[in-house]
């Protein structure tokens, strides 16, 4: 019998957790006197929770020195991923009833539509090259090359949020703050490397 | 757009909200406790409304608990469920408005006073937000030119009428995250205040209004955005100059002091084209003027409205 990794096992139940609830809510008829809109913000602040956790386990597992938490990244990045996609869903479906004309001109001429669909469609790739296979297939170099593409999907997506509340900008400066962290401590510890590297090379 | 020819829909016919609070403290197993407050706190019933012809016919006006927990109130929280219970314990009385500046009698009115300067009257409204969700709603109150001219009336040098809400950062300690610069101040042109649509509003559905709804007394411009219908006013000022309004302060380019429903002029961030019925499905068509044209539009003749959005 495998072994049950029960890290995993919470993890996928934590994430499920919101979409239950959401779940429970819409069955008590209980989504607020806007429903559409609850689910709405309910899906997008999931997406953008996920997409700041996804970033947090590669600094945090260097920073408390447990790398075993590597495994957990790739379902994080797919339930941001999964959450996302009923995030836009929700947007072609009960804000737009699928008229195309009208969603190509929302994100064209309106820029929080416009990063919001920038953060989704960066994570498509990432989403389907997720997979043991798609790395083979890339090569570890080249697929950590294209999975860099979560920090547009992490800029955007705050962008998204920034732009589209009215005045009250505290949640969308929060997860801007958390993720400004999350990229900067790439960028130093990437700086750090450098010369190291330079200094082994002949 | 389905037309229905119900008209008004008395409130007999709606399952009284004593009824529902306790089917839904039921179900949602709501201690006992919470209720009780929460009917200790429940409206005051306005005697002798007179049904006002200027009532909107044709429409099923919203849920009451629609109305009072889906709230832009931002003294009281940026989130739509917060001034519903961050307001519960707003102390609206003693209340007084004072009505200055450009007018004949300046004085101030208690609102005992308000409430018995006219004779209140049901008015049936769409309300029109400017995040494209809209509303129908009972008001109760009576045209805003009553309080004018018991107050002498404008002088020859009014030209705007400025409103002023209340603020405690005490009793609003949610105010200074709003993001907006308070107390709120919003501003008619003179004439759109004097018409006769212009509500000012003491009540909704037969009872005094709730806290989250701007208690105990607020403006309602059926035509306008509903961010023009300041909530919980203190002080109507007539003046000279058009006065500054606070979603005009935030940002001129997305809020005009004209802020007219324009289904033809969108917010720079979303179209207001369309608008969703709370409680509906789909999406309706957002109508010129919130489709009270016929009685404001004259007010707005030669004017490029898409300036002066």
């Amino acid at each position: 019998m495998p072994k049950i990794r029960w890290g995993k096992v919470l993890l996928f139940a934590a994430c499920l957790t919101p979409l239950c609830w959401l779940g429970w809510r819409a069955w008590n008829r209980n989504l607020t006197a806007n429903p559409i809109e609850f689910i709405t913000h309910f899906t997008g602040d999931w997406t953008i929770r996920l997409v700041v956790a996804t970033l947090a386990v590669t600094p945090l597992r260097k920073l408390l020195n447990l790398p075993s938490l590597i495994r957990y990244r790739r379902p994080i990045g797919l339930f941001a991923f999964f959450y996302g996609s009923l995030h836009f869903l929700t947007y072609i479906w009960l804000d737009k009833f699928f008229d195309l004309h009208d969603i190509v001109k929302d994100v064209a001429k309106r820029p929080f539509i416009t990063a919001g669909f920038t953060a989704f469609v960066c994570m498509a790739p990432l989403a389907t090259t997720s997979t043991a296979g798609w790395i083979r297939r890339l090569g570890g170099k080249r697929w950590q090359k294209l999975h860099r593409l979560i920090y547009l999907t992490a800029i955007a997506g705050v962008a998204h949020y920034y732009w589209l509340v009215k005045s009250d900008v505290r949640l969308p400066v929060l997860y801007g703050t958390l993720v400004g962290v999350e990229l900067a401590y790439r960028v130093i510890v990437s700086k750090r490397r450098r010369p190291a590297a330079s200094r082994v090379r002949p | 757009m389905p037309i229905r020819k119900s008209g008004d829909i008395p409130y007999s016919e709606v399952t009284p909200k004593a009824v529902y609070l306790n089917r839904r403290a039921f179900l949602a197993g709501v201690p006992a406790a919470i209720l009780a407050t929460r009917f200790a706190r429940a409206g005051t019933k306005l005697p002798n409304l007179v049904k006002s012809p200027l009532s909107t016919t044709g429409e099923k006006t919203t849920p009451y608990n629609d109305v009072t927990t889906y709230n832009n109130f931002y003294e009281f929280g940026t989130q739509k469920d917060q001034p519903a219970n961050l307001a519960k314990n707003f102390k609206t009385s003693p209340w007084t408005v004072s009505v200055e500046g450009d007018v004949a009698k300046p004085r101030k009115f208690s609102m005992d006073e308000i409430l018995k300067l006219a004779p209140l009257e049901e008015r049936i409204y769409r309300h029109r937000c400017v995040e494209a969700w809209s509303i129908v709603v009972p008001w109760v109150g009576y045209s805003l030119s009553e309080i004018i001219k018991q107050s002498g009336g404008p002088t020859s040098r009014a030209k705007y009428v400025a409103f002023e809400s209340y603020y405690d950062p005490k009793q609003m300690p949610e105010g200074v995250h709003a993001g907006i610069q308070l107390p709120y101040v919003e501003g008619l042109r003179l004439d759109e205040a004097m018409h006769p649509l212009a509500l000012l509003c003491v009540g909704m559905y037969g009872e005094t209004l709730p806290p989250q709804d701007g208690a105990p007394v607020r403006l309602v411009v059926p035509w306008k955005y509903g961010f023009k219908s300041i909530k919980s006013i203190v002080k109507i000022r007539l003046v000279e100059s058009q006065p500054p309004t606070t979603w005009n302060l935030y940002g001129a380019n997305e809020y005009g002091f004209y802020s007219n429903v324009n289904p033809t002029v969108d917010h720079p961030r979303w179209s207001q084209a369309k608008e969703r019925r709370l409680g509906e499905f789909s999406k309706r068509d957002t109508l010129m003027f919130n489709g009270y044209g016929n009685q404001v539009a004259s007010l707005y003749a030669g004017m490029d409205l898409k300036k002066n959005y």
